[in-house]
């Protein structure tokens, strides 16, 4: 049987199960939320999603509103709008700052851009600020609370998606606190500073250290994103590369990555560096009588390295060359490599690094 | 894997054997999380009680070395207990008869005398993963590497084929990889049995095709492994090229690898640092790295995903592809011409079945997973659903054996070793990432607390740890994680080479060294 609802006057099917809100977002229906992040159970806090249910005497949450057959849906009247608003300039009026870094995290930017839509007037409200900023001294994760509006998609993404159940809430209402097991460090508690806390945070209060080192250079249109592949282990996380001026300054997990949906560990997130340390080989070294390894000319290192092998074959012939290929370099080199043996010298010595 | 990574949510029982996923394949472990807070069961078999198996349901803390002896138990009470699926059985695999007379010798009161886990638990396990509706079984190097890291696989098989475990959402035998391209790098070829596409050498087709395509005449053998390579340094073995592996540390047995590669009249390695391995070489060639290079990697399910520059190499390093082209064609070699990857991955789709429906522009979202063997197919991500690529299932008959070395008066501890959350490997790379150094500054030898006083060790203080090969320092760290006689290190750390110790023997046919026991003797400095 098919299902229906009504949304905005129109008609529109639902499978049984979606929320109001999902199926509004299938429509491309704008509804503003805080504490909604879909790969986490709705959570209802923040009240952003609120829409008009005929019939009901108060404006229902979407995100946690199951669609039901004949439902008929408003969802931004005058005065749904206006309550979205005043939601949004309460929210603000406890916070230091609403205008944050992007390169705080993935999402850290959804409160400062909804209030910009819904054009807030932070002077609206004013009275004392929530949330005390934890100091920490880890190297990745600030801990920014007094940007904290509670609205635990930090607690939620630890607990649901990464399983760690690293931190909690304590205390109640204004005095809410986002801590870890006795208020301690991160690096005491079951954290395994996978970030995901950090790029699921709509307001910057959780924000990505190693990231917000570039915040001086760095202005928010100048940010590049590449979508790759994660250099670690073989799961194959999807990740988009932050660059600028031809530097990696941050790494986001790709939320539509077909192997991770969003998810990365503390390699993939904060491990990347490595790429433009200064130790880096720049140039071709070749062994010189001295014993040492000294730089030289692209074509001299290749020169002797062709010469090379070609003196080794005509000695000792084909079975004395010998290629191990990369575990860790695309396929194109592993492909390279066993044709250059292959096609080159007619054997298949030839074999990768899995085996130690 | 035989199974996509999304079904990691879904089983009703796993078992987890081999693997410490939480810390080496972290991402994959949240689905496993979230199959148990589905209500999932997970059983884990590994001899140190790590991350997984205070997740568990069902623990079982087998000796290092004797996996097989464990799954004989198991197999022998699911067969005893009428679990078996006689349908599956019938009609998919082969050779259960005899598998099922082999079994019921091995029983659970036998295998707690090898593995020292209570018979009450092998039962228990072979009772839920048996009963399962969908039973999935995961492993990593816990299970390969070992001299008997064949029948260590061939076991596990047995148990997916007695339940018909295998070929259904949420089941399956899937193996963790642990490189992020180590799967592209046997899918194209870089092995020594196997053309492009895990087509084998001896084969004369293949050999017709592939003479064809390369104009060149090649072994209708198979080549050597690189364990036996490496065996044959300044014998038969006279010349090198390694392209980003830093052999000396990673590989067991470092005097033995060293001496081999200092033994080359010509060592050739490319890289992006000068590891330990390349200031061994003649020539260095400096790689672009990731984040640097445009290219294709397959991930542990099988997925053909694409990598992206997102920066310049620095000063004049280049993609690897392009340096093993340069040397190829300054030795003459026809078809090494190219101007970019995407010329290459092609070819390697043009001559691989379980490419053959790919190309570079294809791949672009990462939405398939081989066998793609035409165009109109939509990927695989489940294998071995209607049928196994070679017919039937067949079962083995395998025997327990020892470990290559087993503890002794002179080296009475058991060493394993493994990789941490933090490092990486060699370290060439996490080792030069700002932060991992607060979270993992250096390597430490963990030993259970009770072990301390028996072998007069300090927590926190350095002792010397040597096997029949070498010895290194290391300090120490008590934790519950060792059970007692056992003790653990990373490879990690070049300041502490556990490799100089390991190294005892190697499985005969896949030539995986057995990094996972090595006896040792341990004193305090």
């Amino acid at each position: 049987m098919t299902l229906k609802m009504q949304i905005d006057d129109v008609e529109i099917t639902f499978s049984d199960g979606e929320t109001v809100l999902e199926v509004a977002q299938r429509h491309q229906k704008n509804i503003p939320t805080l504490c909604y992040d879909n790969r986490l159970e709705p959570f209802g806090g923040c009240r952003l999603c609120i829409v008009e249910l005929v019939g009901a005497r108060n404006p229902i949450a979407s995100c946690t509103t199951k669609a039901t057959e004949g439902m008929v849906i408003y969802t931004a009247t005058d005065t749904i709008e206006t309550y979205r608003k005043t939601l949004l300039e309460m929210v603000a009026s406890e916070n230091r700052e609403i205008d944050v870094h992007p390169l705080r995290g993935y999402a850290s930017n959804e409160f400062e851009n909804l209030s910009a839509q819904y054009q807030v007037d932070t002077s609206h409200f004013s009275g004392t600020k929530s949330g005390t900023t934890k100091s920490d001294d880890n190297p990745f994760i600030l801990r920014d609370y007094e940007l904290c509006i509670s609205c635990y998609r930090c607690v939620r993404v630890c607990a649901e998606q990464e399983g760690d159940h690293a931190i909690n809430v304590m205390n109640r209402g204004f005095h809410t606190q986002i801590i870890t097991e006795f208020d301690g460090l991160l690096k005491d508690s079951a954290c395994t500073f996978c970030g995901q806390c950090i790029q699921t945070c709509p307001t910057g209060a959780l924000a990505d250290k190693k990231a917000l080192r570039s915040v001086e250079h760095v202005n928010d249109a100048e940010i590049n994103k590449t979508r790759t592949i994660c250099a670690y282990c073989g799961v194959g996380c999807s990740v988009d590369i932050l660059t600028n001026n031809e530097k990696i300054i941050g790494i986001h997990p790709a939320m539509d990555g077909p192997a991770n949906e969003g998810a990365l560990c503390v390699k993939g997130q904060f491990a990347y560096d490595f790429v433009q340390h200064p130790d880096r080989l720049k140039t071709p070294l070749i062994r010189a009588e001295d014993g040492n390894l000294h730089e030289c000319s692209w074509d001299d290192a290749l020169d002797i390295a062709a010469e090379g092998f070609r003196k080794v074959y005509e000695e000792y012939g084909k079975y004395s060359i010998y290629g191990i290929a990369s575990g860790r370099a695309p396929s194109e080199a592993s492909y390279s490599m066993q044709k250059f043996i292959r096609a080159g010298f007619g054997t298949n010595y030839i074999d990768n690094c899995s085996r130690a | 894997m035989s199974n996509p990574l999304v079904d990691m949510q879904k089983p009703d029982v796993i078992f987890c054997i081999g693997t410490n996923m939480t810390e080496c394949h972290p991402v994959a472990a949240t689905g496993l999380k979230k199959a148990i807070a589905r209500g999932a069961k997970l059983i884990v078999a590994d001899p140190r009680r790590i991350g997984l198996a205070e997740l568990s349901h069902l623990y079982l803390p087998l000796r290092v070395g004797s996996d097989t002896a464990l799954l004989l138990g198991i197999a022998h009470v699911i067969a005893r207990e009428g679990l078996i699926n006689e349908d599956f059985i019938q009609n998919r695999t082969t050779g259960f008869d005899d598998f099922f007379e082999h079994i019921s010798q091995w029983t659970p009161e036998w295998a707690e005398s090898i593995t020292g886990v209570p018979a009450k638990d092998i039962e228990t396990a072979a009772m839920w993963y048996g009963a399962a509706v969908k039973g999935a079984i995961y492993y990593t190097l816990g299970i390969t590497e070992h001299i008997c890291g064949v029948e260590n696989v061939q076991s596990l098989c047995n148990l997916a084929l007695m339940t018909g475990h295998v070929g259904r959402e949420g089941t399956g035998i899937n193996p963790m990889r642990g490189q992020n391209n180590i799967q592209g790098a046997g899918d194209s070829g870089a092995l020594p049995n196997n053309y492009p596409g895990f087509q084998s050498v001896t084969d004369i087709k293949h050999q017709e095709k592939f003479k064809e395509a390369y104009g060149k005449e090649i072994d209708n053998e198979k080549g050597i492994t690189k364990v036996t390579a490496l065996d044959l340094c300044g014998d038969s073995i006279h010349a090198m090229l390694i392209d980003g592996e830093n052999t000396l540390i990673s590989d067991p047995d470092r005097e033995h690898c060293e001496h081999a590669l200092r033994s080359l009249n010509h060592l050739v390695v490319i890289d992006i640092f000068l590891t330990e391995t390349a200031e061994l070489a003649d020539v260095v060639l400096p790689a672009s790295a990731w984040g640097e290079t445009d290219g294709v990697c397959t991930n542990t399910e099988r997925r053909v995903q694409r990598m992206r520059a997102a920066v310049p190499p620095p000063g004049e390093a280049k993609p690897d592809w392009w340096i093993i082209s340069q040397i190829a064609q300054r030795l003459g070699f026809k078809g090494f011409d190219y101007i970019a990857p995407k010329e290459i991955f092609n070819e390697l789709c043009d001559l691989s079945p379980i490419y053959a429906g790919l190309d570079w522009d294809r791949i672009d979202n990462g939405e398939y997973q081989w066998p793609v063997p035409h165009t109109d197919h939509p990927g695989t991500p489940r294998l071995h659903e209607d049928a196994f690529i070679n017919g039937k299932g067949i079962f083995s008959n395998v025997h327990y054996r020892d470990p290559a070395e087993t503890i002794s008066d002179e080296f009475p501890v058991w060493l394993t070793t493994g990789r941490r959350l933090e490092s990486y490997h060699t370290r060439t790379q996490t080792g030069r990432a700002q932060g991992i150094d607060y979270l993992l500054p250096e390597e430490s030898l963990e030993v259970n607390p009770n072990d301390l006083k028996k072998w007069k060790l300090v927590d926190g203080e350095w002792c010397r740890m040597r096997s029949a090969r070498g010895a290194i320092e290391i300090k120490v760290k008590a934790t519950d994680r060792s059970p007692r006689g056992t003790v653990f290190a990373s490879f990690s750390f070049s300041d502490v080479p556990v490799n100089v110790l390991t190294g005892s023997g190697y499985d005969p046919i896949t030539h995986t060294a057995e990094l996972k026991v090595c006896p040792v003797k341990i004193e305090p400095l």
